[in-house]
């Protein structure tokens, strides 16, 4: 009998999956369904850009079914529940799905009502709308004090309030603000990048560019009348513009089908992307409760392992040992501004060794922006 | 024995966003009173993880060695 594959979600997980699976199986040997609720892939690096002026949005969103294999069948419903007893997803519109393996790639939500006044107090480049706001903030600035915190955690890519950090003085240095704007950056951590090695790069670059850093920030509150933000630790700050992260969880579906843990994240195995207590279900990507970067690399390298296993379900072998384990492998670059980046890669097992920012890993983050469409949704290189 | 806790991280490999801000992340959305546990294997966690429950006004109950890795627990206080 053939066997039905269901995979909720067509980012960079989702996608990466259907497609991968959809070579590897036989002709026939299962259905593939992807489902996802608005039926467009959305490429996020690129809201950082939108915010600063320097890309334009219509090159961040293409049509899912452009991208996905055409053994695959594109369903664009929203789930809106899912019986792990029956082996069932429940779509809003177009009925329910049956499935004999489930891939949970359902991504973030950002939770603003989390913090009051968040939205009318504050910006943020968190989505497309919100980061074209912002760049409409942006272009009325006309200087001030300008503070960039995180709002709450776990949040998605650990690395893009620092680049935005360096992006935002390049771009006032650029209008001649600069001289009247003072830049607060607020990290969550006591230093200025989770990852100490990284830090030590970025902390002196804060310092030459004059971004003032503050640490153990951990933003609470806004207060829209008084232009203030207080944080976790118990400080208060002052702003003008205030660009913050805003708080995530998990997929409403995530959720309501009790599979989620606290903040709606996926439990998973961390090698295997199993989701605990449930069978022939997986997650991958944002949606899990992993200790890792949320990010699309880290799903890059995730959707391998989930194709592995469920190949080797759906036709009745052992998965191969090797490629059927996550390692933790991330990579991601790290803008510093005036054309230089650096690139952190690291695993379970092997923490980064970034190298001095320079133009070579600019220019390289630029190619694959050009070249996410071609590749990235494709799997090619994994 | 190790002391039992509300929620247990296991944050061993983790080096973005790193085991203080999985702690971070727990005491938010945890109760006052609760005892939360995280493991990490990244010796900068000795000092991160003190000095933020310090700031932030939380105990550090406990910073028991395992092999290969450090169980910290804390108390949200408030
Ligand atoms: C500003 C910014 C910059 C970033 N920069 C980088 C970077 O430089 N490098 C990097 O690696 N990552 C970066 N990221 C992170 C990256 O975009 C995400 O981590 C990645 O998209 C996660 O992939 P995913 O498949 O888990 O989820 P997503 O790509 O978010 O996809 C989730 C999908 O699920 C769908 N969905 C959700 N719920 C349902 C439902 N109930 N039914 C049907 N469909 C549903 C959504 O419509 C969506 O299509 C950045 C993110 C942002 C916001």
């Amino acid at each position: 009998m053939t066997k039905d594959v269901v995979i909720v979600g067509g980012g960079v997980g989702g996608l990466l999956t259907a497609n991968l699976l959809a070579r590897k199986l036989l002709p026939g040997g299962a259905r593939i369904h992807l489902v996802d609720a608005t039926g467009m892939h959305v490429y996020q690096p690129g809201f950082l850009y939108v915010a600063l002026g320097l890309a334009n949005a219509r090159w961040l969103a293409r049509d899912t079914r452009s991208l996905l294999d055409r053994r695959v069948e594109l369903v664009v419903d929203r789930v809106g529940g899912i019986d792990t007893e029956a082996s069932r997803v429940h779509l809003e519109v177009g009925g329910s799905l049956p499935y004999d393996q489930l891939v949970i790639a359902t991504g973030c939500t950002l939770d603003y009502d989390a913090i009051p006044h968040l939205r009318e107090a504050s910006y943020t480049f968190y989505s497309l709308p919100d980061a074209q706001r912002l760049r409409e903030a942006l272009r009325n600035f006309r200087g001030g004090t300008l503070v960039i915190g995180v709002a709450g955690l776990p949040y998605k890519c650990p690395p893009a309030p620092v680049e935005f950090a360096f992006l935002v003085d390049e771009f006032l240095r650029r209008r001649g603000l600069r001289d009247r704007t003072a830049i607060r950056f607020l990290s969550p951590l006591n230093r200025a990048f989770t990852i100490e090695s990284a830090s030590k790069l970025v902390a002196p670059i804060f310092a030459k560019r004059g971004i003032e850093l503050d640490t153990f920030v951990n933003v609470e509150s806004v207060d829209p009348e008084r232009h203030e933000l207080s944080s976790l630790e118990g400080e208060t700050f002052k702003f003008d513009l205030a660009v913050l992260v805003p708080p995530h969880k998990g997929a409403d579906v995530a959720i309501t089908s009790g599979l989620a843990g606290p903040g709606g994240w996926l439990g998973v195995d961390r090698h295997t992307l199993r989701v605990t207590g449930a069978e022939n279900v997986y997650a991958l990507g944002d949606a899990t409760d992993l200790p890792i970067s949320k990010s699309g690399s880290t799903a890059h390298f995730e959707a391998p392992v989930v194709t592995e296993e469920i190949a080797a379900a759906i036709e009745g072998r052992s998965p191969d040992q090797v490629r059927s384990r996550y390692g933790g492998k991330v990579v991601c670059f790290l803008e510093t501004g005036r054309r230089q980046a650096t690139i952190l890669s690291f695993d379970y097992d092997h923490p980064p060794v970034p190298p001095r920012p320079s133009l070579l890993w600019h220019a390289a983050k630029w190619a694959f922006n050009r070249a996410y469409w071609y590749t990235v949704p494709q799997g090619r290189g994994v | 024995m190790p002391l039992p806790v509300q929620r247990e991280i296991d944050a061993r490999g983790s080096f973005c966003p790193g085991p203080l801000m999985e702690l971070i992340r727990a005491v938010r959305g945890s109760e006052v009173g609760d005892l939360i546990a995280v493991l990490s294997k990244d010796p900068g966690s000795r000092t991160d993880i003190p000095a933020w429950l310090k700031k932030a006004g939380h105990d550090l109950v406990a910073m028991e060695d395992e092999v290969g890795y450090t169980r910290f627990v804390a108390r949200k206080v408030r």
